[in-house]
């Protein structure tokens, strides 16, 4: 094969990573004064921002309250500048509506919305620099996670409650091994691609979504794979949460 | 004004005469009316404890731009205050908050800032495109701007809702900084006709905290500051076709000379007075506010009133020259924080949203 060696003999991949590692994961809560939730988060060159307002009141027309749960409204608009070429509109395309319309399945799985009957509860998220993404349409996995990631921490911070984490991670499959947390090189390459967002405690698949083809013998691997990596991705978030509710309790004098 | 490496923030600027300073000391009437809950600065922190005891309640939400409610009380307040030269969180009338500067901090355009002043936060991303020179001005590049006012600041700006604002803030950008005397645009030229750069500045409005067009325009010349152009030569054949050439070193740049890049001062009128850097509150209670864009020298390039309300010629005057004056010391402060920033190099610890 002419192209790019995505797994080495050693079984290395380009960036040095082993099959199962994560890029380096930062992350910080409570980013913003004003909004009730906020986080930001870093996986790799990925970077997130997610806003979070409510449950308030419902917004514009009163005829999209529910009456047994609340409305969990999502939007995604990533910043014009987040992509290799330079985006028109923030928002308002074609992929920016789907973003938002599997974050917004995501999280009604997620949150306990039944808690807040005819209240909205409002989720925004923004990629900074998403993985660079030629095709406007080609899904990245990578901002994906990163999104769901960033948005679990912005709930967790609006104080909502939720059954559980919600903690996404892509994962692919190369050469008969499955890889987890891809990266843009490994994106751009175009083997089969699969997104996951798991509720860690029960193991319940919040998402999942998969393009490409893939034999149907290997997709419990690469399902296996991504769910650990999940599983890690919740470790290290959870120890973000813990680390802020510690600074949290210091300067309220606990 | 700081960086946003150096952790311990230092006091907001001041260049307030008389004694500014010590003023914040001698504050009986703050106490007073932090006691009936009339001091508007407090609204905030009873908010964000009002948070964390899960008490969110949608009435007591103050996030949004434009419509802040505040009481009657609330305003004779802080329009007293404003009369004494001591504002709600203790500032003088000129006074600005405390401004936090990063350059860099976007790592796939060509140059970007954030800025943090109070509880504005404004990103700034500039992308350098190669495009065709304007028909009326063939040797010069020019400036784009776009402001994408993000739900992220306040749900009201959802969909499209922050659309009209961000428009007439990318105007009034777009009418500052896009012109000869501002930015030398002739240096973005390639080949007259043919090939220029075109900047695409792109602001991103993260958080509202009052005083937008200040905390942008800080943001766009910090930007544009951190901006690297990259080389380019014309190539001619013998057909006389040009192509444009791009130098193989990523790092062989051009920077963008910033000297006359002008700095907004939004001069807002209170009562009788006029106030730099309002925030949300301040701003509710105010009529009409001057928007006026100086250069490091003093010198003022652009004028504009915003606001519902009427100004008088002669406070107009008045409000110029304060203007020009804390214009001047704002732009020394920002020279001096950008020079610091860029002196340490590429081994400067970024801060990001992580700090």
């Amino acid at each position: 094969m002419a192209g790019l060696e995505l797994l080495s003999d050693q079984g290395y991949r380009v960036d040095g990573r082993r099959a199962g590692e994560l890029r380096k994961i930062q992350a910080r809560m409570g980013v913003f004064a004003q909004a009730d939730g906020s986080a930001y988060i870093e996986q790799g060159n990925t970077k997130a921002l997610a806003v979070v307002y409510g449950p308030h009141e419902i917004r514009g027309s009163r005829s999209r309250a529910l009456p047994d749960r609340a409305l969990v409204n999502c939007q995604y608009s990533s910043a014009t500048f987040s992509t290799g070429e330079r985006k028109r509109r923030p928002h308002g395309d074609r992929k920016s509506c789907e973003m938002g319309l599997q974050l917004r399945q995501t999280f009604e799985a997620a949150i306990l919305t039944q808690l807040h009957p005819r209240s909205q509860i409002d989720i925004y998220v923004q990629p900074l620099r998403g993985v660079v993404s030629l095709q406007v349409l080609q899904a990245d996995g990578g901002t994906y996670a990163a999104c769901v990631n960033a948005a679990t921490l912005a709930v967790l911070d609006a104080g909502i409650p939720m059954r559980d984490f919600v903690c996404a991670c892509s994962a692919g499959f190369v050469d008969g091994t499955a890889l987890a947390d891809l990266s843009h090189v490994e994106e751009a390459a175009g083997g089969p691609q699969l997104a996951l967002a798991l509720l860690p405690a029960s193991g319940q698949i919040a998402l999942l979504e998969m393009d490409a083809r893939l034999h149907e013998d290997h997709l419990e691997w690469v399902l296996e794979a991504a769910a650990q990596a999940a599983r890690d991705v919740h470790t290290l978030l959870d120890r973000v949460v813990r680390q802020h509710v510690h600074e949290a309790s210091i300067l309220l004098g606990d | 004004m700081t960086p946003r490496h150096e952790a311990p923030r230092l006091a907001g600027l001041r260049h307030a005469p008389g004694g500014a300073q010590e003023k914040p000391m001698e504050i009986p009437a703050l106490a007073a009316a932090a006691a009936t809950g009339a001091a508007a600065a407090q609204v905030d922190d009873v908010r964000s404890r009002a948070r964390r005891g899960r008490m969110t309640c949608a009435r007591e939400r103050l996030s949004s731009m434009a419509s802040v409610s505040l009481s009657e009380a609330e305003k004779v307040y802080i329009v007293h205050g404003v009369q004494e030269d001591l504002r709600v969180d203790g500032r003088g009338c000129e006074d600005y908050r405390c401004v936090e500067v990063e350059t860099d901090v976007v790592s796939n355009t060509s140059g970007s800032a954030r800025v943090k002043l109070g509880h504005t936060d404004i990103l700034v991303g500039v992308k350098a495109e190669m495009g065709t020179p304007k028909l009326e001005k063939p040797d010069e590049g020019y400036l784009e701007f776009f402001v994408d006012c993000s739900a992220n600041a306040t749900p009201e700006f959802e969909g499209r809702g922050g659309d009209d604002l961000g428009t007439e803030i990318a105007n009034t950008l777009c009418r500052i900084f896009n012109n000869r005397s501002s930015v030398d645009l002739k240096s973005l030229c390639v080949s007259p006709r043919e090939h220029c750069w075109v900047l695409y500045v792109d602001v991103l409005l993260l958080e509202c905290g009052g005083n937008l067009f200040d905390a942008i325009s800080i943001a766009v010349k910090a930007a544009l500051f951190n901006t690297r152009i990259p080389k380019v030569r014309v190539l001619e054949d013998e057909e006389g076709s040009k192509e444009v050439e791009l130098s193989d070193d990523p790092y062989d740049c051009v920077q963008l000379s910033v000297e006359n890049v002008p700095c907004v001062v939004t001069l807002c009128k209170i009562g009788c007075r006029h106030v730099v850097d309002a925030t949300l509150q301040e701003e509710a209670c105010s009529l009409a506010s001057l928007l006026v864009s100086v250069t490091s020298k003093g010198v003022v390039t652009c004028m504009r009133k915003v606001g519902k309300g009427s100004l008088d010629p002669e406070s107009i005057f008045e409000m110029m020259e304060t203007g020009k004056r804390v214009g001047k010391v704002l732009h020394a402060s920002l020279q001096d924080v950008l020079h610091k920033e860029e002196s340490l190099g590429p081994e400067r610890p970024k801060v990001g949203f992580l700090g």
